[in-house]
């Protein structure tokens, strides 16, 4: 409970942080709320004073109802200026802090450790900065206004009740609230409700994903009509747990609308009662008055209630946001060297790395790759392979000894410096979700048409690309027109034409064809000349040119050595290579 | 808007009750101020306390039937909304499942997804908005102003002059809303695209040290949006000052006329209250409105999306011209039932005759993706014997899937014709046809459940023997046994399998069906080539005729024909030895996988 209240005092914090930029719009929004309020509060009771020179038949007041009628123009007037001022400075505040919060954020995402990114979702981090950033901005920045508006509404009107009449003020005061436990309590009965919508849409929303997201293999299958019937059913159930809570929560306008109108007649009742009594002296058009004012009274009530209800949702993911914001950067690298062009010495010294402190993963691994060499990383599934890319492109720091680049540890020089050095072709595609060309120019975006041409066509891809239909210009992405393969001979494209003195290449041709692959090979050779290159593969022809091999288990480089030394050595690597090389 | 009225049919009652019933409680709340006028000018003007007291307790009275026909109708909104909901939730599931192949892969998985998700949530609080406020908010307008003719038909003419004023404004505001919010949408998946792609491609991104870039595009896309939020803002702020000062210009006009009128002696000070408290309702009921724009504007966008959706044409289905509203596959194939029947049994009946009959025959095949360039197939030509083998070989993006995806028709030939059995493939009710097709896709997807469960897609009618029997002959006993049988658990996508494990459930899952004509979509890549050997052995006993496609020529080496793709054209066709002889391609294809180790 103490660490929710902290936590809470935290976000109040955050809030504040953002909105301070703002301070003379929120001083705006505020005083102008106040005069929308008082304005448009004062309009009612002139229109009293207005009915109350309208006695009966000759006996009308024109003079004083004229200077009224321009009393009241300025008042509306004045009321409907300063709030259309209120809604802009309103949404100044909100949609600015709202984009500033993105802006953070997604700062953020450019500066966090892979380690945090690696082990959430990324549906689940984008939500963070889409969805829950909109709602904070709803419910804490309008909803604020509203609440402060609808508070000092209904101060204002009663104080105005008050100075109408004191006793019609209390028969406001003590009934109303009633409205308030309503809504409280029908909020708190719907809440299961809504749970059980909620439950209930999320297992239709699996079954969606999935069979949606698989929908050529459910029609290879014919399997429609089983899925019809399913859905329905998951449908139907849907239908009645929404039906109820829907209902359910919508009784709360009709219950307080209904209190409202016994408030009503409550101040009707007082109202006429005191007409009589005090024989005029609180009049007609005060009474009319006064049930204006009764009448506009709930109305922030529902406001309130609404806004409250929302005002802890927009708190969770304010929090939410925050958490994302404030998160531990990747240490800075200010101040470091840069790293220049490398010669490409990569020493690996005592090495130690794990994702997590009870598992370990890397132990004091020690790799020696001369400039210009070549090393094969084998090994079977989960031997760290991976790990090991991780720790050469310091996506993750080791834990324990050092990385060096022509001497240099990785950690003294500048990341960008460091990745300006390497050119990194992975087995899991990526291209943004853009032309040909700026997914070809990422790594040189000042290259001219000629070497990206050139590139292309080293890598194959030039003679598709121009079958696309806008070529260069087509638009692609992760998903979309390209196969896994083009995808691939894309991403070496692109290395191509930075020519970094260093590689790295993660299974770089296993969605090629091997023919095609054959043809892009002279053009990879080339590439690799002279430059030092960490290869990831399982074909053999690969591996087997390389200079020096490492064999991988658990985490431990077991072997190292040359294709032919390791064979006759006879150990894990022989044993690889029969089963998966030998033919039957 | 018509798919929503459509939705909305087998709701009309509660559709028309909702909106009755908050006719009724409208029609009370607009009598109480002609009881506040009595109170006025009887109660006070007499001092007669007894008769104020009676009337404060109708005008409760009043309240409590109010809350009663509003219940009524809140519960009326509520049933119409949600069966809508699900009925249109309904109707896209089945649109969608009646969409094809290209229609798939125009659309894209993710958007199918949010049209079924979020957009018809979005519509369904429309819905229930509308019938519950939309309609009660002309109720009360127009009420007001037949109330105020029936207290003075003079003062009323303020109300006439008014309320079109009135309506102007709020449809005014509405009309510039609705596309305001539309680019709102529009920027917000900009936005989202970028957060997605900064994380999805993380890696990339940073070794390529693209940050400042990215931050930079991101940068813009987020002022877009801002702007575009702040424009959309402040047009819908307008609509409560605006409407406010027309309310309260109306109220003077109508105290002046009052006042002319009660001076001359044609109405009691008690009308002039009422005729007021008809206008605060009229202003109470439109800033309720105004609120409301939001709301209703994104139901209306979202509604056109959805709409898109299901004013697509499904998947065409052979023998059935597809009927107006419900044009997808599945009605038309049960219409196409009775027919087929005897289709099926003429196309057997053709068959027995001829000892070695053709399965598949392409003539001059011509196939190109909706709004891709070059045809991804161009001018494929050939047969398959019943029982053969028939291996497809060539490079990425050679055109291999896409000519065993024509076969079951998932996609249909731009130019020349695709038979099955001697008959055009547009000629047999796809239901039918792809009964006798059994496809292994590339990605071997299993779903949630069991492995019974996956293995009964293929025919929901098999025994346990057939089920056993697929097993074996997919290679999967071992998937069983380590998995605990047949009832052993499947995890969403499979993901607890291995994927050689996956694939050869997959393969498994397409035997049970008992096709006739079985592709396997480079769908034994992930298993040991001793595995694959006793595979290709165990199909072949099958009988079935196999498509298998593959990127190894040791995979298609026995086969009784190789087809040889390079760029959607057919570059070879014969058998192994006989492409090794003269088609260039292949002998290259072969060298880079066997050249090292053939001595």
């Amino acid at each position: 409970m103490n660490g929710t209240k902290r936590n809470r005092t935290g976000t109040l914090a955050g809030v504040a942080r953002y909105l301070k930029p703002y301070g003379g719009y929120l001083v705006c929004t505020i005083v102008l709320a106040l005069v929308t309020v008082a304005s448009s509060l004062i309009v009612p009771y002139l229109v009293g004073l207005a009915i109350d020179c309208i006695v009966g038949a000759g006996a009308v007041d024109y003079g004083r109802l004229g200077n009224l009628f321009l009393t009241i123009g300025a008042c509306v007037f004045a009321a409907a200026l300063s709030q259309w001022l209120t809604s802009l400075c309103n949404n100044k505040i909100a949609y600015h802090v709202l984009a500033d919060v993105r802006r953070d954020a997604f700062r953020k995402i450019e500066k966090l450790p892979l380690r945090y990114i690696d082990a959430h979702a990324y549906g689940e981090i984008a939500s963070v900065v889409i969805t829950d950033a909109e709602q904070f901005s709803d419910g804490l920045l309008l909803g604020f206004t509203q609440l402060f508006t609808g508070v000092a509404t209904i101060v204002g009107t009663l104080v105005l009740l008050f100075l109408l009449r004191w006793q019609l003020a209390l028969v406001v005061f003590f009934i109303t609230p009633l409205s308030l436990f309503a809504a409280k309590f029908i909020a708190s009965r719907t809440y299961t409700m809504f749970r059980k919508q909620s439950e209930a849409r999320a297992e239709q929303t699996a079954f969606i994903d999935e069979m949606i997201g698989n929908l050529k293999v459910v029609k290879a299958y014919t399997h429609e009509d089983e899925n019809e019937a399913r859905f329905d059913e998951l449908n139907a159930s849907l239908g009645k747990c929404a039906l109820r809570a829907t209902f359910f929560s919508s009784t709360t306008n009709p219950v307080t609308r209904f209190i409202n109108s016994v408030v009503y007649a409550a101040v009707a009742l007082v109202g006429a009662f005191t007409v009589i009594a005090t024989g005029g002296a609180f009049s007609v058009g005060n009474l009319a008055s006064a049930l204006s004012y009764s009448n506009q009274y709930t109305k922030p009530f529902n406001e309130i209630s609404e806004v409250i209800a929302e005002f802890q949702n927009a708190l969770a993911c304010a929090s939410r946001v925050f958490a994302l914001i404030d998160e531990e950067e990747q240490p800075s690298d200010e101040g470091n060297a840069e790293l220049g062009r490398a010669h490409g010495e990569v020493a690996l010294r005592d090495v130690s790395f794990s994702y997590s402190p009870e598992r370990k993963l890397i132990e004091r691994m020690n790799v020696l790759v001369p400039a210009g060499k070549r090393a094969a990383i084998v090994g079977p599934t989960g031997c760290g392979k991976t790990t090991v890319i991780n720790l050469l492109m310091r996506f993750y720091d080791v834990t324990g000894g050092s990385v060096t680049v022509d001497g240099k540890d990785v950690r003294s020089v500048t990341r960008s410096s460091l990745r300006e050095n390497y050119g990194m072709v992975l087995q899991e595609t990526w291209l943004k979700r853009t032309t040909v060309r700026e997914n070809l120019c990422m790594g040189k975006p000042d290259c001219t048409e000629e070497e990206m041409i050139a590139a292309a066509k080293a890598a194959h891809v030039h003679s598709f690309v121009t079958r696309l239909p806008q070529g260069y210009d087509t638009v692609v992405g992760d998903e979309g027109v390209l196969s896994q393969g083009q995808k691939q001979l894309l991403c070496i494209a692109r290395v191509m034409l930075c020519l970094p003195p260093m590689l790295i290449l993660d299974e770089a041709t296993s969605s090629i064809d091997t023919r095609t692959e054959r043809k892009v090979q002279d053009a990879f050779a080339r590439l690799m000349t002279g430059r030092t290159c960490f290869i990831v593969a399982h074909r053999l022809s690969t591996i087997e040119n390389a200079d020096v091999i490492l064999v991988m288990k658990d985490g431990n480089v077991v072997e190292q050595g040359t294709h032919e030394e390791l064979l006759r050595a006879g150990g894990l690597y022989a044993e690889l290579y029969r089963a998966q090389f030998a033919p039957v | 808007m018509k798919h929503l009225i459509s939705c909305l049919k087998s709701y009309r009652k509660e559709a028309a009750l909702a909106p009755l019933f908050k006719l009724f409680e409208a029609t009370l709340e607009l009598i109480v101020p002609l009881v506040v006028a009595e109170i006025v000018d009887v109660g006070v003007a007499s001092g007669d306390r007894a008769y104020i007291l009676k009337m404060c307790l109708v005008l409760v009275g009043f309240g409590l039937v109010g809350l009663g026909f509003s219940l009524t109708a809140q519960y009326f909104a509520a049933r119409a909304a949600v069966g809508a909901g699900c009925e249109l939730r309904g109707r896209l599931f089945r649109k969608l499942q009646s969409f094809s192949f290209t229609q798939i892969d125009e659309t894209g998985t993710s958007t199918m997804i949010t049209r079924m998700t979020s957009d018809v949530n979005q519509v369904q609080t429309g819905v229930n908005m509308a019938l519950r406020l939309f309609l009660r908010s002309p109720f009360i307008v127009f009420g007001a102003m037949a109330m105020a003719f029936y207290v003075d038909r003079t003062a009323a003419l303020v109300f006439v002059a008014i309320i079109p004023l009135l309506a102007a404004v709020v449809f005014a505001v509405m009309a510039a809303c609705i596309p305001l919010y539309q680019r709102v949408q529009e920027k917000l998946d900009g936005v989202f695209l970028s957060t997605r792609e900064n994380l999805a491609g993380v890696r990339v991104i940073r070794a390529f040290r693209r940050e400042e870039r990215e931050t930079e595009e991101f940068d813009g896309r987020n002022g877009e949006l801002l702007a575009a939020q702040k424009r959309a803002g402040r047009t819908a702020a307008l609509t409560n000052p605006l409407t406010f000062v027309l309310v309260n210009l109306a109220v003077i006009a109508l105290v002046y006329v009052g006042a002319l009128r009660v001076d001359a002696g044609a109405l009691g000070q008690g009308d002039v209250i009422a005729l007021y408290g008809y206008l605060s309702q009229i202003l109470v009921e439109l800033v309720k409105l105004a609120n409301l724009i939001v709301t209703v504007t994104k139901a209306v966008s979202c509604q056109k999306r959805v709409g898109k959706v299901l004013d697509a044409e499904g998947e065409p289905s052979a023998l059935i011209a597809a009927d107006s509203e419900s044009a997808g596959e599945p009605s038309a194939l049960i219409a196409a039932d009775s027919e087929s029947a005897g289709g099926a049994s003429a196309i057997s009946a053709a068959g027995e005759s001829a000892g070695e009959r053709e399965a598949v025959r392409f003539e001059h095949v011509t196939f190109r993706y909706a709004g891709g360039g070059a045809p991804a197939l161009s001018d494929v030509d050939f047969t398959a014997k019943r029982g053969q083998t028939i291996g497809i070989i060539g490079g990425t993006g050679s055109g291999k899937s896409t000519l065993a995806h024509l076969i079951p028709r998932f996609y249909t030939a731009t130019e020349g014709r695709v038979l099955v059995d001697g008959k055009d493939v547009g000629e047999i009710p796809v239901e039918r046809l792809r009964e006798r097709v059994g496809v292994v896709p590339q990605k071997a997807a299993l779903f949630k459940g069991t492995i019974r469960s996956n293995l009964l897609w293929g025919n929901g009618a098999a025994t346990e023997e057939e089920l056993l029997a697929a097993v074996k002959t997919a290679q999967a006993e071992d998937v069983l046994a380590a998995k605990g049988g047949l009832d052993g658990e499947v995890a969403q996508e499979g993901k607890n399998l291995s994927g050689g494990q996956r694939q050869r459930l997959t393969i498994a899952r397409a035997l049970v069906r008992k096709p006739e004509i079985l592709i396997l979509d480079d769908s034994s890549s992930a298993l040991d080539y001793a595995t694959d050997a006793r595979l290709r052995r165990a199909l072949r006993e099958t009988g079935c005729t196999v498509f298998l496609i593959s990127q190894r020529t040791a995979s298609v080496a026995h086969a009784d024909a190789v087809l040889v793709l390079d760029d959607g054209r057919l570059a070879g066709k014969g058998t192994h030895e006989e492409l090794l002889r003269t088609c260039e391609i292949y002998r290259e294809i072969d060298q880079s996988q066997n050249g090292g180790k053939r001595v």
